[in-house]
């Protein structure tokens, strides 16, 4: 047990110890309900095939809430991004998750991304807006490059977060107030 | 004048040589004499620790963790000092602490609060000039680069993340050609990635080296000769010709573009802020500086280094900086040595200066403190 919670991120071998101690002295009230929620998410938890999402629905909850607009798609590198902007409260569309950014030096591939989904559903009538809201990193920018190019082609707008997100920041470091700004002064490419 | 910037107390706790090393001081400048090995470089070293980057040895933080005897798992490091800013005590303290994993993590404290890196650097503006710089108008182009881009990122701190963000997509581009095939909308994104960083590394080059040349040009005319400075970079030209940034941007995208075969041919980008070359010649004499004699040559160099404190004083956006001299005296005549300390007296920010015998500092007087260091520790003279 210790070793798998050190293989947790932010957790060393030192802290694991601390956190495997404390679930064990907290048995009914910690360690039982954690071991009972950590099964159920290992049974239901899955990949959304509409937006890429995790989720114990498929589609999830935010691809079919009805109080949602379809004519907006914010798309994210990973799941934590759309965690991020829900937290703020800042964007009422859908979301769209690549799973990852380009990086031939990570071995990061197009094919690896969720890009054919994502210009599918970008194809929808109703769409109107493509939001990409991918980190300022030359990794996040450089694939925000290839798939807006991939969108042009639809005719669909598509439009970047500007200002508001630092280099080599990432979405879900940023705090609520500046994503919101961000999302207000996105800008069309 | 006394320095607008200077270390009123230094301590080092587990670094390199020094187990516990404390300097209290004035805003004098600082002399530390000793024989090889006494440990005068590693106090350089920390002292340069306290800015961002690497320090003046580039050394990882691993390598400044005192290794003692047969321990293999060094502990971490501390340097601690109280800074003097136009007046205002500052204290800053910059660990180097043991991770889980094995590894160090750099952290920094800015009057009692934990700092981010940019804010330590708008306090902790460094120059140096060390023994390894002797070369470095003889060898290679790389070397006077990242001496450039040192100087550079002292005017303007957020040049070190352009100039990353520029290798990170030249590298990803370059690997995309190697294995070829990619799609060119990946390339169009990291060669654009690359003009945007590109140029933003050219344009505070750009800027730095007019802000240098202005100095320089108002230096009287004396010991130390004057330099004529150029940039090799079409980017830099561009800039320094008063080009717009977007121009200078979509050209180099163009170019990037049409060089793509010829880079993976060469697998290595042949155009780009990356292969710029710092020149200097001697003015007087009108001849390269790598044709001047060693002590010229040192001369030349810390010329350069005197204009750029005195410029980053001068510069609105930095202030006065630090200034240590590793050796710096060793090459010089008797004459040269005193246009030097007269200089360093008056300066901006407090100058560190090592040497390994007290007769090397006399034309100081009382102008310096000097310290001899023995044994690990140091004794005031
Ligand atoms: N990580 C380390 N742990 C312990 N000792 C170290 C470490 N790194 C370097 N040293 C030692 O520190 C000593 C002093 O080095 P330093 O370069 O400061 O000497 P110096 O006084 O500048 O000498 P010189 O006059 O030859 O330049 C050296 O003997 C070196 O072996
Ligand atoms: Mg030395
Ligand atoms: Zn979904």
């Amino acid at each position: 047990m210790i070793e798998l919670l050190g293989k947790l991120p932010g957790l060393g071998p030192r802290s694991a110890r601390r956190a495997a101690l404390h679930l064990l002295k907290k048995r009914e009230a910690l360690l039982e309900p954690l071991a009972q929620s950590l099964a159920d998410a290992a049974a239901h938890v899955r990949t959304c095939g509409e937006c890429g999402s995790l989720d114990t629905a498929d589609p999830c909850a935010l691809c079919s809430a009805s109080s949602r607009d379809d004519g907006l798609i914010c798309v994210v590198a990973e799941v934590g991004d759309v965690w991020a902007l829900e937290r703020a409260g800042a964007f009422r569309g859908r979301y769209h998750v690549l799973g990852g950014v380009l990086s031939a030096l990570d071995g990061v591939r197009p094919e690896d991304l969720r890009i054919a989904k994502l210009v599918e559903r970008a194809r929808r009538p109703g769409v109107r807006e493509v939001i990409l809201a991918l980190a300022a990193t030359v990794d996040g920018q450089a694939t925000a490059h290839f798939v807006s190019e991939h969108l042009s082609a639809i005719g669909v707008t598509v439009s970047r977060l500007s200002q508001g997100v630092p280099v080599g920041g990432e979405l879900e470091l940023l705090d609520d107030g500046t994503l919101l700004a961000a999302l207000a002064s996105r800008r069309a490419v | 004048m006394s320095a607008r910037l200077w270390l009123a107390d230094l301590r080092l706790t587990d670094f390199r040589s020094h187990a516990e090393f404390r300097l209290a001081l004035d805003d004098r400048p600082v002399c530390l004499i000793g024989p090889n090995g006494a440990g005068k470089t590693n106090v350089l070293e920390a002292v340069s620790a306290l800015g961002p980057g690497r320090g003046l040895r580039g050394a990882g933080l691993a390598d400044m963790a005192r290794a003692a005897g047969a321990e293999t798992r060094p502990r971490g490091w501390v340097v601690f000092a109280e800074a003097v800013l136009d007046g205002d005590r500052h204290t800053l303290g910059v660990a180097a602490e043991r991770t889980p994993d094995g590894g160090y993590k750099r952290t920094a404290r800015l009057d009692g609060r934990t700092a981010p890196a940019a804010e330590a650097a708008s306090l902790m503006r460094l120059s140096w000039v060390t023994p390894a710089m002797d070369r470095l108008f003889a060898g290679p182009p790389g070397d006077r680069r990242r001496f450039f881009d040192r100087l550079a990122f002292a005017f303007a701190p957020e040049h070190g993340a352009a100039a990353a963000a520029y290798e990170r997509a030249l590298r990803e581009r370059q690997r995309l050609l190697d294995e070829g095939g990619a799609s060119g909308a990946w390339l169009d994104g990291l060669e654009q990635e690359m003009s945007v960083h590109g140029a933003a590394v050219a344009q505070v080059r750009a800027r730095t080296l007019k802000a240098l040349a202005a100095e320089i040009a108002a230096r009287p005319e004396g010991a130390f000769p004057k330099a004529v400075l150029g940039l090799t970079g079409p980017l830099e030209s561009a800039f320094a010709a008063g080009a717009a940034s977007a121009d200078i941007e979509d050209d180099f995208a163009a170019r990037l573009r049409a060089g793509r075969a010829r880079d993976a041919a060469a697998g290595r980008a042949l155009e780009g802020p990356h292969r710029t070359d710092l020149e200097v010649r001697h003015a007087a004499k009108d001849m390269p500086a790598a044709a001047c004699s060693t002590g010229e040559q040192k001369a030349l160099l810390l010329g350069i280094v005197l204009a750029h404190v005195r410029a980053l004083a001068a510069d609105p956006g930095a202030g006065p900086a630090i200034l240590l001299l590793d050796e710096a005296a060793a090459h010089l005549d008797s004459a040269r040595r005193a246009a030097l300390f007269d200089e360093l007296v008056d300066g901006p920010g407090q100058a560190w200066l090592t040497g390994t015998d007290a007769v090397l500092f006399e034309a100081f007087g009382l102008r310096a403190q000097k310290f001899e260091l023995r044994d690990g520790a140091a004794d005031a003279i």
